[in-house]
C-alpha cells in the first residue's frame, strides 16, 4: 500500500510502460446503444457444475473447507473458486507475432471478524491446500468455532451474457481473421497510417463461490476484446490514435457491427485527426463532453467516491452527503449491473450476490452507495452486489459495474451552439481521482475548440482536472443522446483490476480546469 | 488479538524447479520446436493492514506458475499455467506447439544466442531470510506503530486508511534450449502508513508515506514512517487553486521518478524501432540539458532493480542511457536489438506468456550538488510538485498535460498547498529546461530523481 489512488484506462497497445498498469488512451463510442432492461430467466441449478465436475468437489467437502475458515470463530466465511483460460493475439507490422494461451486456477479463502479480515488463497485445489488455507484465513478470529448455516442455497440468477467455451483451436483461425483484417483496414484508411497494432484477447473465468450463510453461487463469465492502434506520420509530425471494444461476448459479436474495420478506422480516424491538432488552451472554461466514453468523468467524479468501504470509514469526500445536493437537476446517475453482454455486468458479484440497478444521484441528490457484503453489514444497508475482485488472489470490496448518466431534454447541437469559448472533448484516455479531497483528473485523446457556438480546430491531448463533490453541479445542459462506451474500460483499486463501462449523454459543464499550454486567451475568438 | 505463526510456504514440489524447467523445454524440443524457453515463477506473500488501532486484514498465501515460449523456425507462441500435475504441463507445451502453426515467420524473431547468455556471479544480496522472521503478532505490531505514530503526530490527523506490514519473496527459474538454466530469489518487505487529517471545515486530505526494502534490517523504523506520512498530510491542509501561469515548476524526488519513466519509454526499443517514441533516431544527439546524466544498471549490489541475467537469461549490466545531456543507449532485448541492428542491453523482461519485454534495472538521474533547499531558495514564484493525478502523456508526439498538487514557492520558500492545477508541456521541451538538480538521490524502488527543477512549463489553474 503505497498510494490509493483509483483510476480507470483503457490500454494502449503503442504505451509499453516499464511498470503496470500499462497507460491508456482510446475510443469514441459511436454506435447508438439503447440502455435495455435486463433480461431476467431462471437457468437450471444443475447446469452448472464447473467445480464438482472437473475437479471431483463435492457439497460435503465444501462444508468442511467452511467449517475449517471458522475453526477459530468469526461472523462469515466465504471460499471463491475460480479457473480462468485465457487467449490473446497480436498482430504488429502486418505479422501475426505473438499469440499466447493460458490457465489459471485457484480459490481463496476469506473469514470475516467483525471489522477484521483474514484471507489465504492457494493454487492448488486440493483438499489438504484448501483446509490450509481456511486454517490460515481463521487466524483472523480468536474464538469458539462456528458452525455454518447446514445446506447451501442457490438463488435464480441471471443470464446476461453467453455461455462460451474456452477456446478451442477452430476458433484460433478466426481470431487471426480478426487481427490481419483489422491491420489491413487501418493501412488502407490513409497512406499516412505507418504502424498498426491489433489484438484481439478473451477469457472465460468459471466461478464457484460459497458463503458460511449458506450462499451458493456458480457463473460462468466470458470476456472478449478487440483494441487497434495506429501511428500517422508526416515528414514534421507523428500522432496516434486508438480504439476498441467488446464486452462479455462470443467471437460472432466481432463479425457484426463491431468488427475489425470498424475499429480499425476509428483508430486510423483518429491518428490522422491528431496529425494537425493545435495546442490546448489552460484555464478554467466551459467544457462539452460527447456521449460515451467521456463518462469516465462519472467513473471518477462521483462513482468512487460512492463506494460504501470509503464512507464506512469516513474517507471519501463524499461522507455524509446522502440526501444532499452534489449535482444539478438534470444529473441522474446510475450503476447497474444488469446489463445483457456489458463489459461490467455479472450475473452474481465476486461474492455470489446477485448484481442490481443501483440509484447514486437522483435528480442532483445523492441517493445511495454501492456495497459489498462487509459494508453492508457494518453500515447496516442493503447489500447493492456490487463485491468485486480480480482474481481468487484478491480479497472483494465495492466496485462499479457500468456506471452512467441518464438522457436529458437537450439537442446535442445547441449545447455545442450555446458555448461561447470552450473545448468539446469526444474522446478520452483514462482518469484518477483522490477520493478522499475529490480532486479527479481525465485525460482528453481527442477535443476541439468551441468558439463562437461552432467546433472548429482539434486540439492536443490535455487533462482536465476538477473537484468530485460539485463538478456536477455545475452542469447546465444534459443532452438527449447517452451512449454506453464501447467495452474498453479497466477500473483499478488498491492494485485490483475489474472490467467496467461507463456512459454519458452529451453534457455540458459550465466551468472547468483544462491544462493545456497555449497562452491565455487573447480575445481572438470569433463572435 | 490474532496472531499468525508462518507455515505458508508452498507445499515442497517432488521434482526440482530447475529440472522441470529444462525438462519443459526437452519436451518442447522432443514435439518438434526448434527452440524453447521455459520461466518458473514461485512466490510468498504476507501482508495486514491496521486501521485506528484495530486489525482489519490479514493475508497470508504462496502461488507458483509455469510459462513457455516456443519456436518453429520464425515463428513463436507462448503458454502458461498454474497447473503442475504432468497432463497440465503436457497439455500446456502440447497448445504451445500447436499455437505456433498461426504465428507469422518473423525474421528478426528467437533466443539470444548461446555467447550472449549468462548470469552474474557472486552474492547479490537479493534474498534475505529474515523478511519472514518476525512472528505474527509483531508484524501486526509493525503497522500499528506506523500508524499510531501518525495518529499521535497532530490532533489535525482524525483518521487514517491505517497501517500496513508487507513481506514477500519470490523465486525465478529460467532455461532454455541453449543450454542456459539460471535462477534467483529475491525478497522484500515493507511498511506504510496513510494517515487523513482534517481542517475545522471539514475539508479532508490525505498523504502516504512508506520504507521499503530487502531486508528488515533496513527498514526504517515505523514510528519514522509515520511521522513523514502524518507530516506530509499535514502540509496539504488548506489547498487552493493557483493562478493559471508559467512558472518554475519544481518536482520533489517521488514524482520526479515518473519524468524517468516517460525517458524509460523513450528509448524502450519497443517504441524506437517502430518510431512510435519522440527520441527514435536521436542515438548520439543532444536530448537534454549537459547537468542530465540517466544510468540504467541492474547490477548494483542489493538493488530494488537487480538481478544476475534478464528475462531471456542474458547477464544484466550498467548501460549509460544519456551522458551530459547526449543520447547514448536505448534499452533493449534481444528482439528490439535485432530489429534496429544493436545489441541487447539486457533489458528484457518476461511475463509467463506472451514475447518479452523490457524493463529497468536500477535506473536512476546522476545527482547534483545542490541542497534541495538551496534549489528552491533560487526560485521567486514558482510550483513545487508532491502528486501526480492521471496519465496525460503521449510518448508519440511528448505531449505532456498531468494533473497536480503540491506547495506554492514565493520568495524561495515553500509556502501555501495548491490543488486542482495542471502542469503541461511537451517532454521534447523539458528535457531541456531541467534546469538544476539537487543532490538528494535516495532508491526508494527501482527506479530513483533527485529533486529537479524545471522551466517553462505551463501550470493550469484559475
Amino acid at each position: 500500500m503505497t498510494s490509493d489512488h483509483r483510476h480507470i484506462s483503457a490500454v494502449d497497445v503503442f504505451a509499453l510502460s516499464c511498470r503496470p498498469p500499462g497507460l491508456v488512451w482510446d475510443n469514441e463510442a459511436t454506435a447508438q446503444m439503447s440502455l435495455p432492461a435486463a433480461r431476467r430467466h431462471l437457468i437450471d441449478v444443475d447446469r452448472q457444475r464447473f467445480f464438482f465436475d472437473h475437479y471431483g468437489l463435492a457439497e460435503r467437502d465444501l462444508e468442511r473447507y467452511l467449517a475449517a475458515a471458522l475453526s477459530a470463530g468469526g461472523d462469515y466465511a466465504d471460499l471463491y473458486f475460480e479457473y480462468l483460460s485465457s487467449t490473446a493475439l497480436m498482430v504488429d507490422e502486418s505479422m501475426v507475432k505473438s499469440a499466447s494461451q493460458g490457465i489459471s486456477a485457484g480459490c481463496g479463502v476469506r473469514v470475516v471478524s467483525g471489522e477484521r479480515t483474514g484471507y489465504a488463497y492457494t493454487d492448488d485445489l486440493s483438499s489438504d491446500r484448501i483446509l490450509h488455507a481456511a486454517r490460515t484465513a481463521a487466524l483472523i478470529a480468536s474464538a469458539p468455532a462456528k458452525t455454518p448455516v447446514a445446506g447451501f442455497r442457490q438463488k435464480p440468477a441471471r443470464s446476461l451474457y453467453p455461455v462460451t467455451l474456452p477456446s478451442v483451436d477452430a476458433e484460433i483461425t478466426a481470431k487471426v481473421e480478426l487481427v490481419t483484417r483489422a491491420d489491413k483496414a487501418a493501412r488502407a484508411y490513409d497512406p499516412r497510417i505507418k504502424e498498426v497494432r491489433a489484438s484481439y484477447a478473451d477469457e472465460l473465468r468459471n466461478i464457484l463461490v460459497i458463503g458460511s450463510d449458506g450462499t451458493f453461487a456458480e457463473d460462468s463469465q466470458p470476456l472478449a476484446r478487440m483494441n487497434v492502434g495506429c501511428i500517422a506520420k508526416t515528414e514534421s509530425n507523428s500522432a496516434r490514435g486508438n480504439s476498441g471494444g467488446g464486452g462479455r461476448v462470443a467471437l460472432d459479436f466481432f463479425f457484426g457491427d463491431k468488427n475489425p474495420e470498424f475499429f480499425a478506422k476509428e483508430a486510423a480516424r483518429q491518428a490522422i485527426l491528431q496529425l494537425d491538432a493545435r495546442e490546448a488552451p489552460a484555464g478554467e472554461m466551459e467544457v462539452v463532453l460527447g456521449p460515451g466514453w467521456p463518462g469516465v468523468l462519472l467513473h471518477e467524479a462521483v462513482g468512487h467516491g460512492l463506494e460504501a468501504d470509503f464512507n464506512r470509514k469516513k474517507t471519501s469526500a463524499f461522507a455524509g452527503l446522502i440526501g444532499k445536493r452534489v449535482a444539478s437537476e438534470g444529473c441522474t446517475v446510475i450503476d447497474n449491473g444488469t446489463m445483457p453482454w456489458r463489459r461490467g455486468s455479472l450475473n452474481v458479484d465476486d461474492e455470489g450476490a446477485p448484481t442490481q440497478e443501483t440509484v447514486l444521484i437522483e435528480k442532483g441528490i445523492l441517493k445511495g452507495y454501492l456495497s459489498d457484503k462487509l459494508s453492508a453489514r457494518l453500515m447496516g444497508i442493503a447489500d447493492t452486489g456490487n463485491g468485486r475482485r480480480e482474481s481468487y488472489e484478491h480479497i472483494p470490496m465495492p466496485r462499479m459495474t457500468n456506471t452512467y448518466m441518464l438522457a436529458g431534454q437537450d439537442n446535442p447541437e445547441d449545447i455545442i451552439r450555446s458555448v461561447k469559448h470552450g473545448i468539446y472533448a469526444v474522446n478520452f484516455g483514462g482518469g484518477q481521482v483522490d477520493i478522499t479531497n475529490g480532486k479527479f483528473v481525465f485525460s482528453a485523446s481527442e477535443a476541439y475548440m468551441i468558439e463562437g457556438g461552432q467546433i472548429t480546430a482539434p486540439i492536443k491531448g490535455a487533462t482536465l482536472i476538477g473537484n468530485g463533490p460539485d463538478v456536477l453541479t455545475r452542469v447546465s445542459m444534459v443532452g438527449n443522446d447517452l451512449k454506453l462506451d464501447e467495452g474498453v474500460g479497466t477500473c483499478g483499486k488498491d492494485g485490483q483490476a475489474v472490467p467496467v463501462g461507463v456512459g454519458i449523454p452529451t453534457i455540458k459543464i459550465d466551468r472547468l480546469t483544462v491544462g493545456g499550454t497555449a497562452k491565455k486567451d487573447p480575445g481572438g475568438f470569433m463572435q | 488479538m490474532p496472531s499468525s505463526q508462518l507455515e505458508t510456504g508452498n507445499p515442497k514440489l517432488e521434482t526440482d524447479l530447475r529440472e522441470l524447467a529444462q525438462d519443459i523445454v526437452r519436451r518442447a524440443m522432443y514435439g518438434g520446436a526448434t527452440a524453447a524457453e521455459c520461466v518458473v515463477r514461485e512466490g510468498d506473500e504476507f501482508s495486514t493492514l491496521v486501521r485506528l488501532g484495530q486489525v482489519e486484514t490479514l493475508k497470508e498465501a504462496g502461488s507458483r506458475s509455469i510459462g513457455v515460449r516456443v519456436f518453429f523456425g520464425q515463428r513463436a507462441a507462448s503458454t502458461y499455467s498454474s497447473d503442475f500435475s504432468s497432463e497440465g504441463l503436457d497439455r500446456m507445451v502440447k497448445s504451445a506447439l500447436e499455437l505456433a502453426k498461426i504465428t507469422s515467420e518473423d525474421p528478426f524473431g528467437g533466443i539470444p544466442e548461446t555467447s550472449q547468455l549468462g548470469s552474474l556471479t557472486g552474492d547479490l544480496a537479493l534474498y534475505h531470510e529474515d523478511v519472514y522472521s518476525l512472528p505474527g503478532a509483531e508484524r501486526i505490531e509493525y503497522a500499528r506503530r506506523a500508524e499510531k505514530a501518525a495518529l499521535d503526530f497532530d490532533p489535525r490527523i482524525k483518521n487514517s486508511e491505517g497501517g500496513s506490514f508487507d513481506a514477500a519473496t519470490g523465486r525465478k527459474v529460467l532455461a532454455n534450449s541453449h543450454g542456459f538454466v539460471g535462477e534467483y530469489r529475491r525478497s522484500y518487505c515493507s511498511v506504510a502508513a496513510v494517515p487523513i487529517a482534517q481542517t475545522e471545515n471539514g475539508a479532508m486530505q490525505r498523504d502516504y508515506w512508506f520504507s521499503v526494502a530487502r531486508t528488515l534490517k533496513k527498514l526504517d523504523q515505523p514510528e519514522q514512517v509515520g511521522k513523514i506520512a502524518a507530516q506530509r498530510t499535514l502540509r496539504r491542509l488548506g489547498a487552493r487553486k493557483a493562478k493559471t501561469a508559467q512558472v518554475p515548476v519544481v518536482f520533489d524526488p517521488m514524482v520526479a521518478t515518473s519524468i524517468l519513466d516517460h525517458i524509460f519509454e523513450g528509448v524502450n526499443g519497443d517504441s524506437v524501432y517502430r518510431g512510435a517514441s519522440f527520441l527514435a533516431g536521436k542515438l548520439g544527439e543532444k536530448i537534454a540539458g549537459d547537468n542530465v546524466s540517466v544510468i540504467d544498471d541492474g547490477t548494483i549490489v542489493g538493488g530494488f532493480g537487480t538481478s544476475p541475467f534478464d528475462g531471456e537469461g542474458v547477464p544484466t549490466r550498467r548501460t549509460v542511457v544519456i551522458e551530459n545531456g547526449v543520447l547514448k543507449s536505448y534499452l533493449l532485448n534481444t528482439y528490439t536489438a535485432k530489429k534496429l541492428g544493436l545489441q541487447t542491453t539486457g533489458s528484457a523482461s518476461r511475463g509467463l506468456a506472451g514475447t518479452p519485454g523490457i524493463g529497468p534495472g536500477n535506473y536512476f538521474l546522476q545527482a547534483g550538488t545542490k541542497s534541495p533547499e538551496d534549489l528552491i531558495s533560487g526560485i521567486k514564484d514558482g510550483l513545487y510538485v508532491t502528486e501526480f493525478l492521471g496519465m496525460g502523456v503521449n510518448l508519440v508526439t511528448g505531449d505532456y498535460s498531468r494533473g497536480a498538487s503540491g506547495l506554492w514557492i514565493s520568495g524561495g520558500e515553500l509556502t501555501y498547498p495548491v490543488e486542482e492545477i495542471t502542469v503541461a508541456g511537451n517532454l521534447k521541451d523539458l528535457f531541456f529546461n531541467i534546469s538544476e538538480i539537487a543532490n538528494d538521490l535516495e532508491f526508494r524502488g527501482s527506479i530513483a530523481s533527485p529533486t529537479i527543477r524545471v522551466d517553462g512549463l505551463t501550470v493550469g489553474g484559475e
